[in-house]
């Protein structure tokens, strides 16, 4: 679904991406490894338009990336959360999630302009698959409260469900259960399972093993910007050079 | 004809670089566009012209004077205004704003007391001497101008570059919170930066008042403008920059109203702005255009 | 009783307009302020929209709704023109920009002899009327608010608290962009051709950057959360002036007065929804005990 082929990012003189290849199988959940500093957001960067790569390219359902503009890139169906989130603060939960579905809103100047009842139905429907996605991640009660009144969890929990709103094929999570607790993560990862029954491929970077471990049907290893491994969970994790890459970290700190 | 031209444009374009700089310094290390720069550039040069009238003092002490006059001005507007909001966690734009109304209410206060006519220097304050060296002409004040600017410009060079002082500006340029993690008493540099520039910008207005022998309470304004096109040009919070943007822009200005047209040297400047605005917005040593916090 | 209201109206009724058109410019920085953009050219706007309209009638029999149109269209064509490479640059270097910008039209315009040089215009016909200005500007707040409660508006607001998620929610983010500042822009020069039309003679030093300083002004301390906060700013802002006349020479004073204390202590403008409602509910459990 999502393939890097020989792709390779420097920023300057940093070499942060050397001849990255993997490919995201559509329909299940892949998970992205490796240790900080490996180059893993760069790759998301990458696959929303938010960077431009400096040689290789990247192919999303047979279809070049290559110079499109990230908006356009969200329309033909990847959505992302981000590793810091970026909720819109100001905004109720509701509303931020309706801007999720922006794209898909189909009325015309005319429609808004005179309150003509295609907008309102389209509104309506609008809000009511919002509120349907908040019951997804349990956020449904608070549906008209400030984003910007969340614990951090919730916060996590807004922006998935956020990203599901642009009506994704392929979801980039960015470190979606950092600072969770235990159970916030089981539960998390409930939905994430079950967003794969409802037919959404995942793609996600994370720290946490059984997390990913737990979850992924294939895992790929970054690890100063190269891949040093893909394949199944039990695959890598009896991988030599993937043990090393974490040791040889844990021994250096 | 040419170098005569040259020898003007060397006298306008260190003005403009001296005002640049304290505008410069200020957006480096406070991180604000502060737009009432200009209303103390003003202020600097009424209080040369009080201090010589009133007081009559010696012109170079009269500067002197008036630089700590702008200074403690602009100590004061940043205690008063600008602090209560660096501890607010707000968007760039704010202190901004709030500088455009101090700008105002100092351009109008000074309206109010000193009359909206301009005003000159006594007679005799100003250095009437000129030399002529081959086909130039030189005036003792033209020489006094470039030599005060460089002189300052020369100072700030040496403190920022190879001073503790200047290491820990540098610092506070490049991220605030990393330097106070670091033990620098940044709020202190704050204050002392604000004061600097700010008596920068008043020498800047002495030396304007002298060179063309009229002061107004108007005269903030398009120094201010011709301040921004500078740093833009040269890179916002660069110090290089605003010394060579200034001259540059000098050049260009003196050359346009010689050899095209008078009516078009404000324009200049604006011009110039656009042009680099839309080609390298981050201007010609051009840094990076977001701060980290 | 008729009389009376003759002699107010004759007195008064440039400040009753004036609040009109005041505050329809308000409300064209509020569009571009509520996307996040700072634009310091709203009165080169309503300059040209001005200097358009007036001429046209000056020097055309064309009606006044058609004067008023080219008022709209043209300071529109020109902010698409300039909008489309300065929306490039972010906040401040924006406001910059469109600083210089308005100080470009105002020395151009000074200089044009068509446009009348520093004189400007002198003997623009007295066409604009109450209901011109009441219409106009109903129509205004009616456009902006149902554009507030659609995509669009969620998609300024969404750009004003992080363009790039914006983006990433599909947001076309410079084309959105783009269309703030080209309404803004219309809204402008529509207030610039209904007040030529009142005032007779405009000048190029009737849309200097204390114009759009004043713009700004009634924006911020109207507040800009909605769309009443400007046009009461706006309204706000022209009566002042009458009341304190006494204070007339330090009108620009307390302007800068006014920005400094609202962006200290009221950021949010006088009418800020949210402060009202925790005003009310504290009132309410305080009575409840």
């Amino acid at each position: 679904m999502l393939k890097f082929n020989q792709i390779s990012k420097n920023f300057g003189g940093l070499q942060v991406l050397s001849d990255v290849n993997f490919s995201v199988p559509e329909g299940g959940i892949f998970g992205l490894i490796g240790p900080n500093g490996a180059g893993k957001t760069t790759v998301f960067n990458l696959a929303t338009g938010l960077l431009r790569a400096s040689s290789g390219s990247i192919e999303f359902n047979g279809q070049d990336l290559g110079d499109i503009p990230p908006h356009r890139i969200t329309e033909l169906g990847i959505a992302r959360t981000f590793q810091n989130i970026r909720i819109f603060k100001e905004m109720s939960l509701l509303e931020n999630v309706v801007v999720g579905m922006h794209d898909h809103l189909d009325y015309g100047f005319t429609g808004l302009l005179f309150n003509l009842p295609s907008f309102r139905k389209i509104e309506m429907v609008a809000r009511e698959r919002a509120l349907e996605l908040l019951s997804w991640v349990k956020l449904d009660h608070k549906a008209a409260m400030l984003a910007d009144s969340l614990s951090y969890g919730e916060q996590r929990r807004l922006e998935f469900a956020r990203a599901l709103a642009t009506k994704p094929k392929l979801l980039l999570l960015d470190e979606p259960v950092a600072g969770m607790n235990p159970a916030e993560k089981s539960e998390l990862m409930v939905e994430i399972l079950n967003i794969k029954q409802r037919g959404f491929s995942v793609f996600l970077i994370e720290h946490d093993m059984r997390f990913v471990m737990g979850l992924c049907d294939r895992v790929a290893v970054l690890n100063f910007g190269r891949i040093i491994a893909e394949g199944p969970p039990d695959e890598i994790r009896n991988n030599p050079e993937v043990i090393e890459a974490y040791l040889g970290k844990e021994e250096d700190e | 004809m040419l170098e005569q031209q040259l020898i003007n444009a060397l006298s306008l374009g260190s003005v403009y670089a001296l005002f640049a700089l304290g505008f410069t310094l200020i957006f480096g290390v406070l991180g604000v566009i502060n737009l009432a720069h200009g209303a103390i550039f003003m202020l600097g040069s009424y209080s040369a012209l009080l201090l010589v009238e009133k007081l009559a003092l010696p012109l170079w002490l009269a500067l002197l004077v008036a630089m700590l006059v702008a200074g403690t001005i602009g100590l004061v507007v940043d205690y008063l205004i600008l602090r209560p909001l660096r501890a607010r966690n707000v968007s760039h734009l704010i202190p901004m704003i709030a500088t455009i109304g101090v700008a105002i209410m100092l351009t109008n206060l000074a309206q109010g007391l000193f009359g909206a006519e301009n005003k000159r220097f006594p007679v005799g304050t100003i250095p009437e001497q000129s030399f002529n060296w081959g086909h130039l002409h030189l005036t003792e004040l033209q020489i006094g101008i470039v030599g005060i600017s460089v002189v300052l410009m020369v100072i700030l060079l040496i403190v920022m570059r190879r001073t503790q002082l200047g290491r820990a500006l540098r610092a506070i340029a490049e991220s605030p919170r990393a330097a106070y993690l670091l033990g620098i008493n940044v709020e202190g540099l704050f204050y002392l930066t604000s004061f600097a520039a700010a008596a920068l910008g008043g020498a800047a207005g002495v030396l304007v008042g002298l060179s063309f022998n009229a002061i107004s309470p108007f005269m903030g304004q398009p120094m201010l403008h011709k301040g921004i096109a500078v740093i833009i040009l040269g890179g916002m919070g660069d110090i290089r920059g605003a010394m060579i943007g200034g001259l540059f822009l000098g050049f260009a200005e003196v050359l346009t109203v010689a050899y095209i047209s008078s009516d078009f040297r404000d324009a200049v400047a604006f011009g110039l702005l656009f042009l680099i605005l839309l080609v390298k917005p981050s201007g010609m040593f051009g840094k990076v255009l977001e701060r980290k916090a | 009783m008729l009389e009376w209201w003759e002699g107010f109206w004759a007195t008064y009724s440039a400040v009753v307009y004036g609040i009109g058109v005041n505050a329809m410019l308000a409300l064209s920085i509020y569009v571009t302020l509520s996307c996040g953009l700072l634009s310091l050219a709203n009165a080169a706007f309503m300059g040209i929209g001005a200097y358009a309209a007036a001429m046209i009638s000056m020097q055309s029999g064309l009606p006044f709704p058609l004067a008023l149109t080219a008022g709209a269209i043209l300071p529109a064509l020109v902010a698409l023109i300039i909008g489309i490479p300065t929306l490039r640059l972010s906040g401040v270097y924006l406001a910059m920009a469109t600083l210089g910008f308005g100080e470009v039209v105002r020395v151009i315009v000074l200089n044009m002899e068509v446009t009348g040089g520093p004189m400007g215009l002198n003997g623009i016909p007295l066409k604009t009327e109450f209901w011109h200005i009441a219409l106009l500007l109903a129509l205004t707040l009616y456009i902006l608010g149902r554009i507030r409660r659609s995509k669009i508006g969620r998609a300024f607001e969404a750009i004003k608290a992080d363009e790039v998620a914006a983006r990433l929610m599909g947001v076309n983010v410079p084309a959105y962009k783009l269309f703030a500042f080209v309404l803004g822009a219309a809204i402008a020069g529509v207030a610039g051709g209904l007040n030529a039309h009142y005032t007779f003679t405009i000048g190029p030093n009737n849309y200097a950057f204390e114009n759009a300083v004043d713009i700004l002004t009634m924006a911020v301390f109207g507040g800009v959360s909605n769309l009443i906060g400007p046009t009461i700013g706006g309204t706000i802002l022209t009566l002042l002036p009458e009341m304190l006349r006494y204070l007339k020479e330090f009108r620009l004073a307390i302007n800068g007065l006014i920005l400094i204390i609202v962006v200290l202590y009221l950021p949010n403008g006088i009418w800020d929804p949210r402060r009202i409602h925790a005003f009310w509910q504290r009132r309410k459990a305080r009575k409840g005990h």
